[in-house]
């Protein structure tokens, strides 16, 4: 077998538990809190229409977008809990509706002989309302249970496991292999729970008196073997499991998938046990580490500058990630461990042939004929303070400017549909299409060092400090460059890109000794 | 018994009367039939006696007892009721439904299971049968069977019934008239029934009372009614049926005289 196929298929069994209990125990709470809901709504004309146009709201929020208002309403909490509630959010809309709907439809004469034999108003909607809604509330729950395995894949961005750690790790490295997995696999947990749901419907509608057929026997066994089966797979994901030692954290891309893998590698090497928590949402990590949830993860100076500190002057690169460590210390009690000692940042970069056609080679080259050049930059470049910052610093705009996906972009500049873009420092792409990065003479570009942030708790321990202090400066521009490359460009996995590093770490190690 | 003393129900307070001023008194044992058109409020009236609706103004007597005085719910326990619409319980076995007033008045297992047994053998439909068939499993005359064992189960002594009939086709109509006034007669049921088919009431009620536009015109026994109707409207009523037996039995001579 494919080794890369075969590195997915081992994970499977852990992201089919998170996943599986994300599920269920959001479907249940749905359930739970959806019916009783619904009910109302049709008890009392006055709620109705409020309680409808609330629950229709909340589902035309983006999904993602409630992800991260929910962890920044728990004050950072990351994982299963902010997950289970974004995700019940979601499956309310289908539920209540077919509530209302089902019990709406009873037919009134019904209703009307239950009246008129004696039934109390709460015995006609427990005896007769709600049994004869059920099939209409059971299609509700089928659609919401659907949408739901749909929706778990998004719990990844806020740190808890399922098959989205599959599908966002696959298309940041651009691993189809598990992105594919991933797919299926939530594809096929989402027709078996339809499937399970509709056994459980079909049993109840057609329960009979007296001897039951064969084929109820039949599907009276599958539905109680699955239940059996799902529930005690959730309850042992769920099940406090012995804590590893350390949590290392990462954000969505390949520089940090490998280097999250480098720390816990590292660490496991000493004898720590290592939990990841990858492919986290960049403000996502930072508040999981300064609530402890996660114990370190590889930070960019800048980051912090711009995004938590909210500075956007640039006093240069000393001067920011000093103003950093301080920062980080005072306001979160958070620890820098050490620079590794690559920069990721925003830079220039053309292709060779070009630069020297047009001999350019730093950022004050660009200033006199800016204004014939077409310009490219991803989705957000033109947007942030950095572009700002060049161009006041230099006073230089371009005739075009164009925006792209990252991979995209880099094709543009190798066949000349753009001049130059705006790249990342450490992109192995760079190499791969023989661009050059211009200087910034000016200091206009916000410097990125790359640096090991740690929770307090975390920095206590002697060991762990040491372990990761002895990476500190091991990890050049060059060797970073190469590892992305090892990903993007050549399509081998995170795993040959965390060994070339080691390789080189440790032999840099042996060769200072 | 039941007695009704100016009875009035007003929907748009008081602007227009449904039900104006009616009185009457139906004795035990009694089968009254209450005759009108829609809109005339004969089953607006009926729905007070066991009060699915309230009167706007004066009082119902059902068995020596202000009915406004009774829990709705209990009162209806002790009432039967039977409706064209049926209204049996599709997700219940026929032995439910016909349990399911015995249930609410927390009967023991057994009195239910022999009572159910009582009343499906009553209405023609075998215990063994029919106990554990579904609604849909049933043809409409079954369905009504079963509709007015129903009512029957927990041995009320008023049963009201609001054009029970009127959805079965005709032979089932015929058979089924027949059957529930024995076992009217056989229990000394006191019975209310709307129907807006004179002939029927011709041939089930003892009394009939006619109703138009809210107001009771006549209430007599049906040889009354036919011998000696009080309003215009209630003598075309009643004379419908006849002319049609008239315009039936001169068919049937020329059919006769046809055939020999």
């Amino acid at each position: 077998m494919d080794s890369n196929l075969q590195e997915q298929l081992q994970l499977l069994p852990v992201y089919f538990q998170g996943h599986l209990a994300l599920t269920l125990v959001a479907l249940f709470m749905g359930i739970v809190v959806s019916v009783p809901l619904g009910i109302i709504a049709t008890q009392s004309a006055k709620a109705k229409q409020p309680l409808l146009s609330i629950i229709s709201i909340i589902q035309t929020i983006p999904s993602v977008a409630i992800l991260a208002l929910v962890v920044a309403m728990l004050g950072g909490e990351i994982g299963f809990l902010p997950a289970i509630i974004a995700l019940t959010l979601y499956s309310m809309l289908p539920i209540v509706r077919n509530t209302v709907t089902g019990l709406e439809t009873v037919p009134a004469e019904v209703v009307e002989a239950a009246q008129g034999i004696g039934m109390s108003s709460s015995q006609i909607l427990i005896k007769v309302r709600i049994p004869l809604a059920m099939p209409v509330i059971i299609a509700g729950i089928r659609t919401a249970a659907v949408w739901t395995v749909g929706l778990a894949t998004l719990s990844t961005l806020v740190g808890a496991t399922s098959f989205g750690n599959y599908i966002f790790t696959g298309l940041q490295t651009r691993n189809l292999v598990a992105v594919t997995v991933g797919s299926l696999a939530s594809a096929s947990l989402a027709v078996s729970l339809d499937w399970f749901i509709a056994g459980i419907q079909w049993l109840f509608e057609n329960k009979t008196k007296g001897q039951p057929s064969q084929r109820y026997g039949q599907i009276k066994f599958a539905v109680i073997v699955a239940t059996v089966a799902g529930v005690s797979l959730s309850a042992y994901a769920l099940w406090p499991k012995p804590k590893a030692d350390f949590i290392i954290g990462g954000k969505g891309f390949t520089e940090q998938y490998i280097m999250s893998g480098l720390l816990a590698a590292e660490l496991e090497s000493v004898g720590f046990t290592v939990d990841l928590r990858l492919g986290m949402g960049s403000s996502v990590a930072y508040e999981a580490v300064s609530d402890g949830s996660i114990d370190a993860y590889l930070e960019y100076s800048g980051t912090v500058w711009a995004n938590v500190m909210g500075k956007s002057d640039n006093p240069g690169r000393t001067a920011v990630l000093e103003q950093v460590t301080d920062y980080i210390q005072a306001a979160d009690g958070l620890v820098n461990i050490g620079s590794m000692g690559f920069k990721n940042l925003y830079g220039f970069a053309m292709t060779k042939a070009r630069a020297a056609e047009l001999g350019v080679t730093s950022i004050d080259d660009l200033v006199p004929i800016a204004g014939q050049l077409i310009g490219g930059g991803d989705l957000e470049f033109f947007g942030r303070p950095e572009w700002a910052s060049v161009r006041d610093a230099y006073s230089i705009d371009f005739a075009e400017k164009l925006t792209f996906d990252t991979t995209l972009m880099y094709s543009a500049v190798s066949n000349g549909q753009v001049d130059v873009i705006a790249a990342y420092s450490t992109d192995g792409r760079l190499a791969a299409y023989d661009l050059i990065m211009l200087t910034d003479p000016r200091n206009a570009l916000l410097p990125y060092d790359g640096f090991l942030i740690a929770s307090t708790a975390a920095a206590n321990n002697q060991k762990f400090i040491s372990t990761l202090q002895a990476l500190v400066g091991k990890v050049t521009d060059d060797t970073m460059r190469e590892a992305n490359k090892i990903v993007d460009v050549d399509g081998g996995t995170i795993a040959q890109a965390i060994s070339y590093l080691r390789g080189v770490i440790h032999l840099e190690f042996i060769d200072a000794e | 018994m039941i007695e009704l003393t100016s009875i009035q129900k007003s929907f748009d307070d008081g602007h227009s009367f449904a039900v104006a001023d009616t009185s009457f008194i139906v004795s035990k044992g009694e089968f009254l039939g209450l005759v009108g058109e829609s809109g005339s409020g004969k089953t607006t009236t009926l729905k007070m006696i066991n009060r699915l609706e309230e009167p706007s103004s004066g009082t119902i007597i059902v068995n020596g007892k202000n009915i406004l005085d009774q829990n709705p719910e209990s009162l209806r326990r002790n009432i039967g009721y039977v409706f064209q619409g049926i209204g049996l319980f599709p997700h219940h076995t026929v032995a439910e439904n016909v349990a399911a007033v015995p249930q609410l008045l927390k009967w023991s297992k057994q009195e239910i299971t022999k009572r159910c047994q009582e009343t499906l053998e009553l209405v023609g439909l075998p215990y063994a049968e029919f106990a554990d068939r579904m609604p849909n499993e049933l043809s409409g005359g079954q369905q009504q069977r079963v509709g007015v064992a129903r009512a029957l189960a927990a041995n009320p002594e008023v049963v009201l019934m609001d054009e029970p009939f009127g959805a079965l086709d005709p032979i089932n109509r015929d058979m089924l008239q027949e059957e529930f006034k024995r076992i009217q007669a056989q229990l000394n049921l006191t019975v209310i029934m709307v129907t807006h088919d004179m002939t029927e009431a011709l041939l089930m009620a003892d009394r009939i009372a006619v109703m138009k536009d809210g107001q009771v015109l006549q209430i007599d026994t049906p040889a009354q009614l036919l011998l000696n109707p009080q309003h215009e409207y209630v003598k075309d009523l009643v004379e419908t049926p006849k002319r049609r037996t008239d315009r039936l039995e001169r068919l049937m001579q020329s059919a006769n005289v046809g055939l020999s």
